[in-house]
């Protein structure tokens, strides 16, 4: 019964081995094997969004996914965002715009804003908003966030071509 | 939360998967996106011994539309679908692949989970009822091609045999001068639909020639409304036909009260919603572009 699994996950870079129960999810794989607590879980139900995390490149749920199911696969966390200390850009235009208070919802939010901007470099109004859609947040009625987002959008357009604000090539 | 604990299996080829259900009996689930099924896991509604995970089974998700049927492996995600050619081909498709949850549950979920789930509130059985599609299953006695009338038998519970399992799902290209529109109405993006009204109309001199109409939530299974399309078929999409078509396609519904809305609710929403499903389907029928997606509440 319930043997447990080897397998691989890349996270932000860096592949890490473990031996885990089948029924580990990916979230907790993250945030307790692994330490990085940046992922947050908030409805633990695949409602809110505060568990969002990149597989290959894409957002998901990681409270709505077994490790097993990522083994082989890259997944970026909101810790992968900072380089060399500086702040990606949209973390950046958070920080900026207010787009967080209590910041809960935050780590979800990014990781969802940050695939839209890799996919779509000038995104409408509407866009942002559906980008979005899979990520609740409770505090700040969403204005400030969409603002911010829209606000990275162009910074990494002024600065396209050449390193961003935040380190990271967009 | 903690699914209970089972042994993990993960079939490479669809032979494997069917093999392992088969060996493994009556505590065998497959595990395919898991936008359903975790839900169930961790709520412990279900404790299943074993998983046989067919995520990575290559080649299971692709999207085939060279004939003049369409055909979609059933690991095909909600978005791959939403954003392929068939999807910009046929706005229909394009609806209910793009209206599905939010943007992270469509990137994992598949149409052959949703389809097996049995669940009334899915919208890919839906959408099959109104373009008229069948399923492709493979299980220990051979493959067969399953149709999508009476596939979903009761609430959760599908024509699929023990260690069956959906390998793909096949519709023929609408003809030309068909429209299809699938609306849906609901709470928020990660909810599932209130109601949805799927409507697929072939219109020719201003006749209508055939027509599909199905809903989705509306019952414990979907449901086809064939009396609100013969409502519509023959005529040619006046007030009144359209009227007669929505009361019947109310009468074909059996909506119960529930987190999302009382039935008399649910019972308007289904006649505002198939009157919107024939107004749009029609524009598209004579070939205007519409953009279609969910409202909420
Ligand atoms: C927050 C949220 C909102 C949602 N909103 C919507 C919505 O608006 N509309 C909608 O349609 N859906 C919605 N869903 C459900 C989603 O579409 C699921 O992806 C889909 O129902 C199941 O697909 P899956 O690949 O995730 O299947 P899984 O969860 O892996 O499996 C579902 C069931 O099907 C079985 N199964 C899976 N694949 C196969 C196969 N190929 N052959 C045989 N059996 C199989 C499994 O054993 C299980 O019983 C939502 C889900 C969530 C979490
Ligand atoms: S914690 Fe995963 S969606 Fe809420
Ligand atoms: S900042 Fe508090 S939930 Fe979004």
């Amino acid at each position: 019964m319930n043997d447990r699994i080897l397998i691989t996950v890349t996270v932000n870079g860096a592949p890490h081995e473990r031996e885990v129960e089948p029924r580990l999810l990916l979230v907790q794989f993250i945030r307790e094997e692994l330490g990085l607590t940046g992922t947050h879980i908030g409805c633990d139900t695949s409602y809110c969004g505060a568990c969002t995390v990149l597989l290959n490149d894409l957002p998901i749920k990681s409270c709505t996914m077994l490790a097993v199911q990522a083994d082989g696969y890259e997944v970026r966390t909101v810790e992968g965002l900072e380089k060399d200390g500086k702040l990606h850009a949209v973390q950046d235009a958070f920080s900026e715009h207010h787009a967080l208070q209590c910041g809960y919802c935050t780590p979800g939010m990014l990781m969802s804003a940050c695939h839209l901007l890799e996919t779509n470099a000038r995104p409408t109004d509407l866009e942002i908003r559906k980008s979005i859609q899979g990520n609740l947040c409770r505090c700040t009625g969403y204005s400030n966030i969409i603002k911010a987002i829209a606000s990275a959008a162009d910074k990494i357009q002024e600065v396209s071509g050449q390193e961003v604000a935040g380190g990271n090539p967009v | 939360m903690y699914p209970a604990p089972f042994q993990y299996h993960r079939a490479k080829t669809v032979d494997e998967a069917v093999g392992l259900l088969a060996g493994i009996g009556e505590g065998a689930r497959v595990l395919a996106g898991g936008q359903s099924l975790l839900a169930i896991l961790k709520l412990r509604f279900d404790e299943p011994t074993d998983l046989v995970d067919i995520g990575r089974i290559a080649n299971l998700d692709q999207i085939d539309d060279a004939g003049e049927v369409i055909n979609i492996g059933a690991l095909a995600t909600h978005n791959r679908i939403g954003a392929s050619a068939i999807a910009e081909a046929i706005p229909i498709v394009s609806d209910c692949a793009n209206g599905i949850a939010d943007n992270q549950v469509r990137n994992l979920g598949t149409i052959g989970g949703s389809v097996a789930s049995g669940d009334p509130s899915c919208d890919w059985p839906t959408l099959l009822h109104t373009l008229d599609g069948e399923i492709l299953c493979q299980g220990p006695d051979g493959a067969r091609t399953l149709d999508i009338n009476g596939f979903v038998e009761d609430l959760y519970q599908t024509a699929l045999k023990p260690a069956e399992i959906i390998t793909g799902l096949r519709f023929k290209k609408p003809a030309a001068g068909s429209g299809g529109a699938y609306c849906t109405f609901k709470r928020c993006a990660p909810a599932y639909p209130t109601i949805a009204v799927g409507v697929q109309l072939t219109i020719r001199n201003g006749q209508v020639d055939s027509s599909r109409i199905a809903l989705g939530s509306a019952g414990l299974t979907p449901i086809r409304a064939s009396a609100a399309e013969a409502e519509l078929t023959g005529g040619s999409l006046g007030a009144d036909e359209i009227n007669k078509a929505a009361e019947a396609a109310v009468a074909a519904a059996d909506p119960y009260d529930d987190r999302r809305g009382s039935a008399e609710f649910k019972r308007q929403l289904i006649a505002t919603l198939t009157k919107r499903a024939i107004a749009i389907a029609q524009r598209r029928a004579g070939g205007e572009t519409v953009k279609n997606s969910p409202e909420y509440y």
